[in-house]
């Protein structure tokens, strides 16, 4: 895609298929698996052409997001990595929360926040899968005993429910902060976006000459 | 079938429905079945096969009385051959026809998420009712005598129905007509529980001390009832549960959970939203790009 002048690419076309990939699994089986959770809302089983339906393709589309998941921790794994930083940003969350980024430590490429969302959905993503193949009654119910599928259903019930609360976190936050849709859909943000939520990633990229998403290599190094 | 009996609902899974009240003079059914005087001839498997028209694949010889091995789609009870060696050396062979209990408090029932998959008549029988079935295998985890059994050609699951068809007419079930010891009996709860008494007076005044009637508490009492020589360990008829009670991993899955998923999840929706109208959306102002601007224009130059 191309983008507008003198703006910065902040996810890969790549990336961005990968992320919505995943959104899409992600949608759809929380939608099938509430269905499943609790008979308020059995009628979702509906969108997928009925309860055997929604049962059947529940775990297939699981299955997808896993590796879809997977692709994204290969491309995102190393921005994620927890740094000294973080915790400077996180003592100072209200400060984010009341969009007074000012005084706030300065980010690189994801802050804290959104390392949290990445690394709950790197735990809980194949916490649900492993849980999930074990409920997985077509093909796998005679490999394990019935308590061990009673254990695995309240885990896969409890990750899920746990995995829902990070995403409407993680909707929230990109619909809180400006240009972050954008971002992942067209997939650039303007050189002021980058100053004012991830300063540190813009210098580097201003250091190393490049355009984005990652710092030039064998650029400068960062100036701080 | 569904639809002739509806106003005979008292549960229905994964429903909040009030159970239609007028028809409350239903007597609450059981079958009564007298371990002690089985001779294990499975009458009554090939009655119930007969009667509901199953037709199991024809297996193998396994080495053992038990035939077929298991439950099945297929096979909705099944005799069970113990044998037993007491205290003194005498052997027992021990016969237990397995298949389901219908549960006065039925796990399967509680666990089914598909509105009306599993449903429990006023007389007490649990019945499953196919069409509403989506073959999860979460009856299979409620059940606390592990019976149901979820088919691989439709993907439904199975189970004996205490020939709920007959009963509603009148009949007693298959396996109870065909039985030739009269080791099946079916009637009221209630005599079945006073006929019951009767033979366990009987097999104590034969020496069978720990005579008793198998009605366990932990489900709510059930409509399938065992008179055992040896109440005292129901576990010896091949892996009768000894005190049944529906899982604890269930009860916390499908009772503590769902408030607490639903709190959480509309707390963070609703923080996410009053954080909308008290701090709104951060956006980007035109100094942050005019300052961006200088960071990038400052790098353009040479140092």
């Amino acid at each position: 895609m191309s983008h507008p002048k003198g703006t910065l690419t902040r996810n890969t076309t790549a990336a961005r298929i990968n992320h919505w990939l995943t959104a899409g699994c992600f949608v759809l089986l929380m939608l099938s698996g509430l269905s499943m959770f609790d008979p308020m809302l059995f009628f979702l089983s509906e969108l997928f052409g009925g309860g055997q339906w929604a049962r059947a393709v529940h775990p297939w589309i699981g299955t997808v997001l896993l590796v879809s998941y997977a692709g994204l921790i290969v491309q995102f794994w190393r921005d994620n990595l927890w740094s000294r930083d973080d915790v400077m940003w996180t003592l100072a969350i209200n400060r984010v929360l009341a969009n007074e980024e000012e005084d706030v430590p300065e980010v690189a490429r994801f802050n804290a926040g959104q390392k949290f969302v990445f690394w709950s959905m790197a735990l809980l993503v194949p916490a649900l899968f492993v849980t999930g193949v074990v409920i997985w009654d077509v093909y796998f119910s005679p490999y394990t005993t019935i308590e061990q599928q009673r254990i695995a259903v309240l885990i896969h019930s409890m990750a899920a429910i746990a995995a829902i609360i990070v995403w409407i976190t993680h909707v929230y936050a990109a619909i809180w902060v400006r240009g972050s849709v954008r971002a992942m859909t067209q997939g650039y943000v303007t050189p002021g976006w980058a100053w004012r939520h991830h300063r540190k990633w813009l210098r580097r990229l201003a250091a190393t000459g490049s355009t984005g998403p990652k710092p030039r290599a064998g650029g400068n190094t960062p100036r701080t | 079938m569904a639809d002739l009996q509806s106003q005979d609902y008292i549960r229905r899974s994964a429903s909040t429905m009030t159970p239609p009240s007028v028809r409350d003079h239903e007597q609450e059914v059981a079958k009564l079945i007298d371990v002690s005087r089985c001779i294990g001839c499975k009458a009554c498997q090939a009655a119930c096969m007969e009667w509901n028209n199953l037709r199991g694949e024809v297996g193998h010889f396994e080495g053992s009385y038990d035939n077929p091995m298991d439950l099945d789609p297929n096979t909705w009870t099944v005799m069970r051959f113990t044998e037993w060696e007491d205290e003194q050396g005498n052997l027992e062979w021990l016969i237990r026809k397995d298949g389901c209990m219908h549960c006065e408090d039925p796990g399967c029932l509680k666990a089914c998420p598909s509105p009306g998959a599993i449903v429990q008549y006023a007389n007490g029988i649990v019945d499953f009712i196919s069409e509403n079935c989506i073959g999860c295998g979460y009856c299979v985890k409620g059940c606390p005598f592990n019976i149901p059994r979820i088919s691989p050609v439709d993907h439904k699951s199975y189970k004996c129905t205490l020939c709920s068809d007959r009963v509603g007419v009148g009949l007693e079930p298959a396996c109870v007509k065909a039985c030739p010891t009269g080791a099946i009996m079916f009637g009221s709860k209630s005599d079945m529980t006073a006929w019951a008494g009767e033979r366990i007076v009987d097999l104590k005044s034969r020496g069978f001390a720990n005579a008793g009637l198998y009605d366990p508490p932990g489900v709510g009492g059930t409509h399938v009832m065992y008179v055992l020589h040896h109440a005292d360990r129901p576990s010896l008829y091949a892996g009768l549960p000894n005190k049944p009670h529906i899982s604890v991993f269930v009860d916390v899955w499908k009772g503590l959970i769902k408030p607490m998923a639903l709190a959480g999840i509309a707390f963070t929706a609703v923080a996410g939203f009053l954080h909308w109208v008290v701090a709104g959306p951060n956006e980007v102002q035109p100094e942050d790009e005019a300052a961006a601007q200088r960071l990038l224009h400052a790098a353009d130059e040479p140092p």
